[in-house]
């Protein structure tokens, strides 16, 4: 994790606000390094992480985490870690075979109309288990759920409405109920003023602004390309 | 910089196994096609298997003309010099005293030795030869030859079918990661040519709002999830300025790994512009890898143009 960031937003992994929903978007540059600074700010805060990794392999987010000094392996394998890998799970439903058992959190792959009811689902499921601990099992901090990336929904056909009602339900059962954080990822394409309809990331993105409690927006710089400087940040 | 240095950078990150190329067609699809073809001769020259797409031309109209390797480096034996040339090394081995380790190395220089060189070179005004390109082990997609179903809303049955048909090959031919490591493995190089088009039954370069608006995107992602999970690479050339949506643009770009995009200067005004003189026209790089890792290494340039000479494809 970064902690030059921890100390701009005046937070550490031993002290940090509680059922905050925090939003990263991105404009003309790449704000996943903020997703991966998350994932082991969280992991080493011992919270109980959900972490809905939609578009990378487990293998990207397992490496960058190992640079970044955290293992996902281990917290997989002591339950401080629920990681759905959605590149993994999308084959059973993009290329149906007739052994293969179909991954109903993606089943809106099969029919955007369907929603994401199924991986809201999910979701809770994965947040909840924290509550029933086996015995002699570690015992976590609070649930956190994050989302790389959010926008990758409206490009797989998922309806925009669809995916504001999902974040909203997911910081109720989340944020809300059980006092954990969210961090969820939004990638822009274009320009801000360029009007895109009423659907689209454009949308998407004030719908989530108006929802967050801190948005961290990534963008390219004013002045153009430059190779050691590749953008700021801003909130 | 020239061909070599750019295709070795971006060979680089091409042939970053698991990644998605996406190549913007010029308008004429000349350049794009000539790239396309050095990314599959590539393949032919390190002994890799190709998988090639097409809704136009056959995938064999490609690999006909795939530019000739410069192979001046290399003996390439003929059929009829095999026998004397192993009798030749047989004798030269009962005297290997020295060179002893060397002894149980295969005895026949293989005709395209060059599987431990990084990037080669091409004579683009001759084609490879039939021998060494029946070779290699291709596997074409002719989307003709396949029967669809009719399009759904977002579905596009065509996408459907070449991504089970890349799957099946994948499994079928020992490309799949969780395959056993007993077999021998090789690296299955995905040439897909022109998606997007009507060719394919998407209307994305019909109608400023396509129908289809999402089978291209889902499509892409389907991709990335088989070559994450193989033994594989992909380049895949979309004609990227028949579409308006440039949103859309913006969403097939960032479910490849690396994009790159090219204009051509033939029939614009600037074919006739003295500062572009010397160059046939631009390349952008939309978009840079970085697979298991925090962040791109990025070019020093973002402007670049290219020249095509006949054993050169120049960008500076």
């Amino acid at each position: 994790m970064f902690t030059e960031l921890n100390s701009i937003l005046n937070t550490s992994p031993d002290s940090f606000t509680r059922g905050e929903f925090i939003l990263v978007s991105d404009r003309h540059s790449d704000a996943s390094f903020l997703i991966h600074h998350f994932l082991s700010f969280y992991l080493r805060s011992r919270c109980k992480v959900c972490f809905l990794g939609l578009v990378q392999s487990f293998c990207h987010y397992s490496a960058v985490s190992q640079r970044l000094g955290v293992s996902l392996t281990q917290a997989k394998e002591k339950g401080q870690l629920v990681f759905f890998e959605g590149l993994k799970e999308s084959l059973s439903l993009l290329i149906p075979q007739e052994n293969n058992t179909e991954s109903e959190a993606v089943n809106f792959l099969r029919d955007p109309a369907v929603g994401l009811r199924s991986l809201y689902e999910f979701v809770r499921s994965s947040v909840n288990s924290s509550g029933s601990v086996e015995e002699g099992a570690e015992e976590w901090g609070p649930p956190v759920l994050l989302v790389d990336d959010l926008s990758v929904l409206l490009s797989l056909g998922v309806n925009f409405g669809d995916v504001l009602d999902f974040s909203h339900y997911c910081r109720a059962a989340v944020c809300s109920e059980l006092q954990g954080n969210m961090v969820m990822l939004v990638r822009c394409n274009g320009e801000e003023e360029e009007d895109d309809g009423d659907e689209g990331t454009e949308a998407l993105l004030k719908g989530l602004t108006h929802q967050c409690s801190l948005n961290l927006h990534v963008q390219g710089l004013p002045t153009g390309y430059c190779k050691d400087i590749h953008g700021k940040v801003c909130d | 910089m020239d061909i070599t240095h750019f295709v070795i950078y971006m060979r680089y990150n091409l042939m970053i196994l698991v990644s998605v190329s996406l190549l913007e067609e010029d308008r004429y699809d000349s350049y794009s096609r000539m790239i396309l073809k050095y990314f599959l001769a590539e393949g032919v020259v390190c002994r890799h298997e190709l998988f090639v797409a097409t809704a136009q031309d056959t995938p064999d109209d490609i690999l006909q003309e795939l530019p000739a390797p410069i192979l001046d480096d290399v003996a390439v034996p003929k059929p009829v010099e095999h026998s004397r040339l192993t009798g030749e090394l047989q004798e030269s081995l009962d005297a290997m005293k020295i060179a002893w380790r060397y002894q149980n190395l295969p005895k026949v220089q293989s005709a395209l030795a060059s599987s431990s060189r990084f990037g080669h070179y091409y004579d683009v005004s001759k084609t490879m030869e039939v021998e060494i390109r029946q070779a290699t082990k291709c596997h074409p997609f002719y989307l003709p030859d396949h029967v669809t179903p009719p399009s759904t809303a977002h579905r596009v049955e065509s996408y459907s079918a070449l991504l089970r048909s890349l799957q099946e090959v994948i499994h079928r031919e020992g490309f799949d990661l969780a395959a056993p490591m007993s077999k021998s493995r090789n690296i299955l190089r995905v040439g897909l040519h022109s998606l997007g088009s009507v060719l394919w039954g998407d209307d994305l370069c019909c109608h400023d709002k396509p129908r289809h608006s999402h089978a291209l995107t889902t499509f892409l992602y389907g991709l990335r999830a088989l070559l994450r999970s193989s033994l594989s690479v992909a380049v895949v050339t979309i004609p990227s300025h028949l579409i308006q949506d440039r949103a859309l643009m913006g969403s097939i770009t960032r479910l490849c790994d690396n994009a790159i995009a090219l204009e051509s200067f033939k029939g614009s005004e600037r074919d006739t512009n003295p500062l572009y003189k010397d160059y046939h026209g631009l390349l952008y790089v939309r978009q840079v890898p970085h697979l298991n890792c925090l962040a791109s290494q990025l070019p020093d340039h973002k402007d670049l143009a290219f020249k095509l000479k006949r054993k050169q494809f120049s960008i500076e």
